[in-house]
């Protein structure tokens, strides 16, 4: 798949955005006052911008709002629903407790649950697709979701948890990894499967439709982008989690827990755009490529 | 609504037989010429005389080669256009309602209007059958030709897609499956019609006709096979001289010695 930059940044930036929502919503002994203020601006900049920089790749972006009709069926409709519930919920919980001083931590565990209900409506566009193996498995919810409670951990300074949640998302990552590298084979789609054609024998694509590339091969095919990917997976491992981990068991300073959070973002985002450009679709079989 | 209708009165889709496509992209051509002019916004081309043109078709034409265990190879040219599924991965995903499959004939459509160009329909369709239109940003597909199919402005004989209409080899037949007595369920059961990518559960309503088998030589040679052996192996004369010096050009694989 085409890794587009817009939607890297969307999923990045608001997956650690919700994930700090949540972490704030269920705090028994949330900040108050100006502390509360810098926590949620952070968390709204990230999450409303991420929603922002998604649409960025759409064809028609005057025409989102549409997109919130049809949720009884589609995910991406439910992630539009829920997101802005969650942001709706949680701007109240946030004014209470930045102008009142005042807790309501019922209305903090709604948002939490809205929040990480945000963030799973995003994997679920990525995993419910049968069309990419490496994504459909219910692992892809569990690997966004660990991202977005560990980002948020380490952004609303939770050192203690971020560290275990750090070598969870690590594991999952690095078994996600694992899991899709074998996918697409073990789906048995093949281009025999895919022309009908294997009762006669193998099949080979000896002429595309058209010499040049068109939308199909440019948003679905993207070989190049897996050349470097062992190394890439590495990268991401030791921005995302190593290098944080190390940082965290420093004694504590302002400027170590800065570079560890930018180092964790880092790190996730390399994380997705790998996870766009190793995963194959099963149209690239039709040009002899996956 | 992007729900899938339970079931749909007609099921309207195409056979497209492999054994006689020719692979001459008529097809290809009328397509793009009827629906540039008709239903939706037209179907734009980028750089289409310059360096790495680009262009929106909703039928592309593919050609494959096929090597059984034993014997010749085989060339497959594969036409191939939305398959109209019945369990339409593409319909259900769109958030806005754009893409719909349509209760009474079972054709899946794009409402442009309401289209974002998200391109998660085009995602969900494992066959490549939608492509986002570059100009407009909206997506496109096959529309069975919805604009001709029922156009009682058309002569009857034009009251079918373009590309079958078109074909010269008639390799494309339109009709309804959900009938066992139309022409397309008769050929289907024929010629054993089947399902592109049946595991992944889309239940396609277009099917396609397997190549028959070729032909082989493995019976006897004619009795007058021996008095047409070739009278010289090698060229001699001036035809031998001619040939050695074409050959002594550069470009060609040395024969002689
Ligand atoms: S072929 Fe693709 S676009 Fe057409 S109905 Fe099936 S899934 Fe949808
Ligand atoms: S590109 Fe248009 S038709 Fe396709 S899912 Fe998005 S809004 Fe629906
Ligand atoms: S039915 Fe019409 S729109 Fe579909 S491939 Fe044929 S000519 Fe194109």
């Amino acid at each position: 798949m085409h890794p587009a930059p817009s939607v890297i940044a969307f999923t990045t930036l608001s997956g650690l955005g919700f994930g700090l929502l949540a972490w704030l919503g269920i705090d028994a002994t949330p900040p108050t006052g100006w502390t509360a203020f810098a926590f949620f601006a952070i968390a709204f900049a990230l999450s409303v911008g991420g929603l922002i920089s998604s649409t960025f790749h759409l064809g028609r972006p005057e025409r989102a709002w549409k997109a919130f009709s049809q949720w009884r069926t589609s995910w991406l409709s439910r992630e539009g629903v829920c997101a802005v519930a969650a942001l709706v919920v949680m701007g109240l919980y946030a004014a209470a407790l930045v102008f009142a001083g005042a807790h309501f931590a019922l209305l903090g565990w709604l948002g939490a649950a809205l929040s990480l209900g945000t963030v799973y409506t995003t994997s679920m566009i990525y995993a419910q697709l049968k069309t990419i193996p490496r994504w459909n498995t219910p692992l892809t919810c569990v690997l966004y979701l660990a991202y977005a409670i560990t980002g948020g951990a380490l952004l609303s300074g939770r050192v203690e948890i971020a560290l275990v949640l750090l070598l969870v998302s690590a594991g999952l990552q690095i078994l996600w990894w694992m899991q899709g590298d074998g996918a697409f084979s073990g789906r048995g789609t093949t281009m025999e499967t895919a022309t009908g054609l294997g009762s006669i024998g193998t099949v080979r694509s000896a002429a595309p439709p058209h010499t040049a590339p068109n939308y199909l091969v440019r948003e679905f095919i993207h070989i190049i982008g897996r050349k470097h990917a062992q190394k890439l997976r590495v990268i991401s491992i030791a921005l995302m989690a190593v290098l944080p981990i190390l940082l965290l068991l420093l004694p504590f300073s302002h400027m170590a827990a800065a570079v560890a959070v930018v180092s964790h973002i880092a790190g996730v985002a390399v994380s997705r755009w790998l996870f766009f450009a190793e995963a194959e679709h099963t149209v690239g079989l039709y040009y002899g490529a996956r | 609504m992007t729900s899938l209708p339970e079931k749909t009165e007609k099921k309207l889709g195409l056979v497209i037989d492999l054994d006689t496509c020719v692979g001459c992209h008529a097809c290809v051509i009328s397509c793009k010429g009827w629906n540039t002019e008709n239903y939706g916004a037209p179907l734009s081309d980028q750089r289409p005389y310059g360096t790495d043109p680009m262009g929106t078709f909703l039928n592309r034409v593919h050609s494959y080669e096929v090597q059984p265990d034993s014997g010749q190879a085989q060339t497959v040219h594969f036409p191939k256009s939305c398959l109209h599924c019945e369990d339409a991965p593409c319909v259900t995903v769109c958030p806005t309602g754009a893409s719909y499959k349509r209760s009474e004939d079972g054709i899946v459509l794009v409402n442009e209007t309401d289209c974002i160009g998200c391109g998660l329909c085009a995602w969900a369709c494992p066959y490549g059958a939608r492509e986002l239109d570059q100009a407009e940003g909206v997506m496109k597909k096959c529309t069975l030709c919805v604009d001709r199919i029922y156009n009682e402005n058309l002569p009857e004989v034009d009251r079918e897609p373009a590309c079958v209409r078109t074909c010269p080899a008639g390799a494309r037949h339109f009709g309804d499956f959900a009938d066992p007595e139309s022409n397309v369920s008769k050929l289907t059961a024929e010629r054993g019609g089947m399902d592109l990518m049946p595991e992944l559960g889309t239940k396609p309503v277009n099917k396609y006709l397997p190549p028959r088998p070729k032909d082989a030589w493995d019976g006897e040679e004619d009795i007058l096979a021996p008095f047409l052996t070739p009278v010289a192996e090698e060229p001699s004369g001036f035809l031998g001289w001619l040939d050695k010096q074409l050959s002594r050009l550069p470009g060609d694989g040395k024969t002689d010695s």
